[in-house]
């Protein structure tokens, strides 16, 4: 069998979804935005709606995600992301509005925005990039960065006595009236990518309904940052952050499903 | 004529931008303009035209959600008090940079800090010199009655339309508080299509996508984009100047002052004329644009120009620039929510020109 033969349409198994530019994606090698990007863009184009879809790129390493997002896009000041698909949805209720925010933005100097859109029950999906540390800035600490964690500001390891604890901003909006669906999810792996995208393709659907907020954290990793190569990243994820940040559906159909 | 109606100026700005086919408005309450939101809740928007109405959690969260319903191209407007209007400035800076048409109302009281909810004019550098980050300017209205917070409103809209840019109207807490006779203007129906050039309404086969941002890392397209702007604002300069002249024509001294100031030295040009004094009122309409070449003309044949701000002194520097030394520019100012009578305006200009 030559390549001919291989590359024939009726042996494709998989492609990439023309939702992607052509653009090379800016991410550091291992990244786990290349996995969500890709997840969101497939699930667009699956459920045939980009001509009614718009997203926020939030400040942080996925604020050129227009670039490479080929859809309609919005770039927002740092944390403001959730603000901003507010004021889109509540003008156009029957469109798809989501936010693709990393931990800084949404965790830290977004926590307001984040809380009140979800409280309120915006109709809208938050896709929350959760990697411990603020990579485009040169890997300084996160408001999620786990105790004992390096980073370029913890450079002895993040001593909660003297930094305060890691905020789980998952568990905090779980409890929120506003939240439809929540989950953590992981891209580490084949299997987790699939579980990702399961719950992404919820959180997009559940915008028909209009009950809520879909809120999905992505825990991922960030070899540049986290000063490792992509497989020891990936092995440090798997043994630190889902340990404190465990994965899996936590609201359900308005339904708490799991406590975090 | 459209219907007559006694309005408090926060409630005409109120009731203007529902007439004037307004899609959203974002707000958070602060003294002195919760008249504004206020307003608009009792009134049901949604009911009369489909606009949408949401209180924020923050200035910074309504100045975003702006951002977002602009960038749809629909008519979002957001209003405020300095404080509140200080915390909107990154936003403003992004909707600039962005290049996204939207209204902003600052109902201006005393400061700096949490300062006073008195009525004040300290925020016009912030308004007219860029206020946020950035080489940037707002295209700013300035209303001198309730009247003309109503009509400001549908004449905001359409130059920050008409420029994509974001518009202030540059108003203080006497016009937004005081009652005033308002003519108001029949009902404008709402935008149903967008302008798919740039419009962020979801791509559509039959073109490109668009995005809305004020990001460039390429230093040579970022000044370019710089570049685009200045030229924006340039047009605005030859276009856009509005002012209004009182007995200008033939005085000796002409009184520079702007909103509720502008009020106060009208009369106080009635005084001086009764005394045989040549007194006339330059009122700047747009603060930016700057009426800058009407008030050079008169600074040719004036013996002296007074400028009489709420504040300590800011519109003056945009004054003495465009005399250009030709002739006194004299200031006088009160603040921290002082108002000064027209009886003492009088004084001043008598004992700065005349000697008294």
């Amino acid at each position: 069998m030559d390549v001919k033969d291989i590359i024939r349409d009726e042996n494709l198994v998989y492609k990439r979804t023309k939702l992607l530019t052509d653009k090379p994606l800016s991410y550091c090698p291992g990244c786990g935005h290349g996995v969500v990007h890709r997840l969101v863009m497939e699930i667009i184009e699956e459920m045939d709606i980009v001509s009614d879809t718009i997203g926020i790129a939030p400040v942080g390493c996925s604020v050129l995600a227009y670039e490479f997002m080929d859809i309609d896009m919005q770039q927002v000041p740092h944390g403001r992301a959730p603000a901003t698909a507010t004021g889109i949805k509540r003008c156009w209720p029957d469109k798809f509005v989501f936010t693709y925010q990393g931990d800084g933005d949404l965790a830290a100097i977004g926590t307001s925005e984040t809380i009140h859109a979800c409280n309120r029950g915006e109709n809208i999906t938050i896709v929350f990039i959760n990697n411990g540390i603020y990579g485009m800035t040169g890997g300084q600490m996160a408001p999620t960065t786990i105790p004992g964690m390096r980073s370029s500001t913890t450079p002895y390891g993040r001593d909660t006595s003297l930094m305060g604890n890691p905020l789980k901003m998952t568990d905090l909006v779980v409890h929120l009236p506003g939240t439809y669906f929540v989950s953590r999810q992981a891209v580490h792996t084949a299997v987790n990518v699939r579980k990702a995208k399961k719950a992404l393709r919820m959180a997009f659907e559940n915008q028909k309904l209009k009950k809520g907020t879909s809120f999905v954290e992505i825990v991922s990793n960030c070899p540049s940052g986290w000063k490792m190569t992509p497989v020891q990243a990936n092995k440090w994820l798997e043994e630190n952050m889902i340990p404190f940040y465990p994965l899996g559906d936590m609201k359900v159909n308005g339904e708490i499903v799991k406590q975090g | 004529m459209g219907e007559l109606r006694l309005m408090k100026g926060n409630e005409a700005i109120a009731e203007a931008a529902i007439r004037a086919g307004c899609d959203a408005y974002f707000g958070y309450p602060i003294t002195p303009q919760s008249e504004v939101m206020e307003y608009l809740a009792a009134e049901e928007p949604h009911k009369r035209t489909g606009m949408v109405l949401l209180q924020a959690e923050s200035e910074i969260a309504a100045i975003n959600m702006v951002y977002g319903a602009a960038g749809t191209g629909k008519k979002a407007m957001t209003s405020s008090s300095s404080p509140g209007i200080s915390l909107k400035q990154e936003g403003i800076s992004y909707l600039a940079g962005s290049e996204l048409p939207c209204l902003i109302v600052n109902v201006v009281r005393g400061g700096p800090g949490l300062g006073t909810i008195g009525p004040a004019q300290s925020d016009y550098f912030q308004a007219t010199k860029g206020g946020g980050h950035g080489d940037y300017r707002l295209l700013v209205l300035a209303p001198a009655s309730v009247q003309e917070m109503a009509d400001f409103v549908p004449l905001g809209f359409d130059l920050a339309f008409k420029y994509r840019n974001p518009v202030m109207i540059l108003s203080d807490g006497i016009i937004g508080q005081m009652m005033e006779k308002v003519e108001l203007f029949e009902q404008r129906p709402r935008n149903t299509t967008f302008d798919q050039s740039w419009t962020t309404t979801g791509k559509t086969p039959d073109r490109e996508r668009n995005i809305i941002t004020s990001l460039d890392l390429d230093p040579a397209k970022m000044e370019l984009h710089n570049r685009d702007l200045q030229a924006k604002y340039q047009k605005m300069k030859e276009n856009e100047v509005r002012f209004e002249e009182i007995e200008c024509s033939d005085a000796d001294y002409i009184l520079v002052a702007y909103g509720s100031s502008a009020r106060i030295c009208q009369k106080t040009v009635k005084l001086a004329r009764q005394k045989g004094i040549k007194a006339g009122l330059l009122r700047p309409i747009t603060l930016f644009p700057f009426p800058t070449d009407i008030i050079n003309s008169y600074a040719q044949k004036v013996k002296g120009f007074l400028t009489i701000e709420l504040s300590m002194g800011q519109m003056v520097e945009d004054v003495r620039l465009a005399v250009n030394g030709l002739v006194k520019v004299e200031f006088y100012g009160r603040s921290g929510g002082v108002i000064p009578s027209p009886d003492e305006v009088l004084k001043v200009l008598e004992q700065k020109f005349i000697g008294g």
